[in-house]
């Protein structure tokens, strides 16, 4: 690696060249990793670029947390190569790799103060006590926890446990910084707090960060790219943005976000889905019935008493307000008659809600998810008569 | 219809009752007993003097000395067994040493006495065996009937007592430690000695005071090994509940009960200065 540190603001590597702080890349190749007839690891691969921050996202057994552990040397490989700043890691014990990490579980030591917890990794350099004293301090102080130096785990909460531990996997100035699911075990509002605080600290210091979570949200708000995990294999990785507007694959697109399915006709250039034309990629030929999924923001209700769509509930989530539409034969129509409907219940929003409309003759209602601005949807009533139809940049997915 | 709930003190009852005949009750006695002359009724000091003086003070010596080494060396080395077996991912070696541990530390008196003539007596097994490749243990000073070597027989049931008692606390050192402590960069010495060790230092220190007052109160292996030979306190007050005493000592028994008593609780304090030294991070 070219770059150097310094200095003392909390080890931060700057390149001498830009001025700008960087870490260092890290390269994941064809990793495999069998657990019996489990495959954990698939021929996963990911790169993580200099000072970023990538999230491993998927549900519980994807191989997430293998991945993040193969990196860390905590969990040997079947094959694959791990490469950080260019060196080959094959090999190397988990002591030697230079990284940090904060577990889901707390993991701090219960015999050592949070200082010492802290400076652990500085004592076991052999650094001298007053300089890893210092460094502690100021660790403490970055994620806010200045004057509870000297209480033990036990006396903290556990958003501040974690907080230690950030301060403890930073405080050697590890090249990369791992973070397995580290605020599954707190109550939402800590959690909120504390990874807005982990990604100030991560921006701050540029430390290339592997993060992994089962919380969609988490993902999205603080990573520069998530990868979205699927039976030890990437599904995608893109930017929370781009893995948002443009799954790549349905498991994508229902995992990340809320996704209605509609019944819709290929046509020669996209779909035409209630009613309306709008381009998609698809292989399926012209004319074949498919699943199409929106986003409930990309579909627009209007008020009309004589539109064959009823309002059944409305859920409020700030900004907007999630209109729950049950659409007649009458509008449907548009997409393919006689279809029913199934609909998965208990989602909230930013959970993987999915809206599926199947396909089972004799049922004559769907009912889709509606996102409104909240100060306009006065006359969308539960009960009130309604027309669905895709915005016109609408950017369907074609199932 | 409701059934009346007794009070949850009565469940106490029973064991109380129990404790207050068989342990309060002697207490009491032994402790005034300790305290009287037998000839006259009266006060007196002498029991006391008598039993804190030559060979019954030589036999506290020896008492306390086996029991701290008995309970320090086989306490380590029951530690680091303990430890090995629960690193171990066979399920069926877990088992097997469980299951030999506690049949073995409940194995004592002449049984294991005979087993440890059979094999490190002046004729034993061992002894013939290694005096064939031309060490000679009993020339080089060593008996069986010895200090060192009664304490090496202690070891056979001390050694799985401490698997056994030690082995539930290591279940409270958690993998996410060692992890973190690998991932900070600490070699397996520096985890040991920075978290491992201070961790479980309270339930080691507790075991081992178990140790101590296993192999203090050990009476049967001793005598039917040494036949005596041995000063030992719980055989010198066996040999005044055999009736072997001198007119006018019959309360000296009584004394070094009452000295024995006072060894365990002088310890009991250590333990417990020692305890809050090592768990402050508990409370």
């Amino acid at each position: 690696m070219t770059t150097t540190d310094t200095g003392r603001e909390y080890g931060t590597r700057t390149d001498p060249a830009s001025g700008t702080r960087t870490g260092v890349a890290v390269a994941l190749r064809d990793l495999n990793r069998r657990f019996g007839e489990v495959r954990a690891l698939d021929g996963f691969s990911l790169d993580l670029a200099p000072g970023e921050l990538v999230t491993l996202l998927g549900p519980s057994g994807c191989g997430k947390t293998t991945a993040l552990r193969a990196l860390a040397g905590l969990e040997d490989v079947d094959s694959g190569t791990v490469v950080v700043g260019g060196r080959d890691l094959r090999g190397v014990p988990v002591r030697q790799r230079d990284m940090g990490m904060v577990f889901q579980s707390y993991s701090l030591f219960p015999n050592l103060t949070a200082r010492d917890n802290v400076a652990f990794g500085l004592r076991v350099r052999g650094q001298d006590k007053a300089a890893r004293r210092r460094r502690a301090d100021e660790l403490l102080e970055l994620v806010e926890l200045a004057g509870r130096g000297d209480r033990y785990p036990h006396q903290l909460s556990g958003g501040q446990q974690q907080r230690v531990a950030l301060a403890r996997a930073l405080a050697p100035e590890p090249q990369v910084l791992l973070l397995d699911e580290p605020l599954s075990a707190l109550d939402a509002k800590v959690r909120v707090a504390l990874r807005e605080q982990i990604r100030a600290v991560q921006t701050r210091l540029g430390t290339t960060t592997l993060f992994v979570t089962h919380d969609q949200e988490e993902a999205l708000s603080i990573s520069d790219r998530v990868g979205v995990m699927r039976d030890g294999r990437l599904e995608q990785i893109a930017s929370p943005a781009e893995l948002y507007a443009r799954p790549a694959t349905a498991f994508v697109a229902e995992f990340v976000g809320t996704m209605n399915h509609l019944p819709g006709t290929t046509t020669a250039d996209g779909v035409e889905v209630l009613g309306r034309r709008l381009p998609a990629t698809t292989d399926r030929p012209a004319g074949a019935e498919v699943d199409v999924l929106l986003r409930p923001e990309a579909l627009v209700v209007t008020p009309d008493p004589r539109g064959s769509g009823v309002v059944v509930a409305t859920t409020f989530l700030g900004a907007v307000t999630r209109v729950h539409v049950r659409l007649g034969e009458t509008q449907r129509s548009g997409a393919r008659p006689g279809q029913g409907e199934t609909q998965r219940s208990g989602a909230r929003p930013g959970q993987g809600e999915t809206q599926r409309s199947g396909a089972r003759p004799g049922q004559g209602e769907t009912t889709v998810l509606v996102d409104r601005p909240s100060s306009a949807v006065a006359d969308l009533a539960p009960g009130a008569g309604v027309t669905v139809e895709p915005a016109p940049d609408a950017q369907p997915l074609v199932a | 219809m409701r059934q009346r709930e007794l009070p949850a003190w009565v469940g106490v009852v029973p064991f109380a009752a129990y404790t207050l005949v068989f342990l309060g009750v002697p207490v009491v006695a032994v402790v005034l007993g300790a305290f009287v002359d037998p000839a006259t009724g009266g006060v007196t000091m002498a029991n006391v003097g008598i039993a804190t003086s030559g060979v019954y003070l030589r036999g506290f010596g020896s008492s306390i000395g086996l029991s701290l080494v008995t309970a320090l060396v086989p306490g380590v080395l029951g530690l680091v067994l303990a430890l090995a077996v629960r690193a171990s991912p066979s399920l069926r070696l877990k088992r097997a040493v469980a299951t030999a541990s506690g049949v073995f530390a409940n194995f004592g008196g002449v049984p294991l006495a005979f087993l440890f003539v059979a094999t490190l007596g002046s004729t034993g097994l061992v002894v013939e065996l290694v005096k064939a490749v031309g060490v000679d243990l009993y020339g080089a000073g060593f008996s069986l009937y010895s200090f060192w070597g009664v304490a090496i027989v202690y070891g056979y049931f001390q050694i799985p007592l401490m698997v056994l008692v030690i082995t539930p606390a290591l279940d409270g050192l958690r993998p996410h430690w060692r992890e973190a402590a690998d991932n900070l960069g600490a070699t397996p010495v520096q985890y040991w000695r920075h978290v491992g060790l201070p961790v479980l230092a309270p339930a080691v220190l507790g075991c081992m005071l178990l140790l101590f007052g296993s192999a203090f109160s050990a009476y049967a292996t001793t005598s039917a090994l040494t036949s005596g030979s041995l000063a030992l306190t719980p055989i010198q007050i066996g040999s005044f509940l055999n009736g072997n005493v001198l007119s006018g000592q019959e309360n000296v028994g009584r004394a070094l009960g009452v000295g024995m008593i006072v060894v365990v609780a002088v310890l009991m304090a250590l333990y417990a200065l020692l305890q809050r030294r090592v768990s402050r991070w508990l409370r």
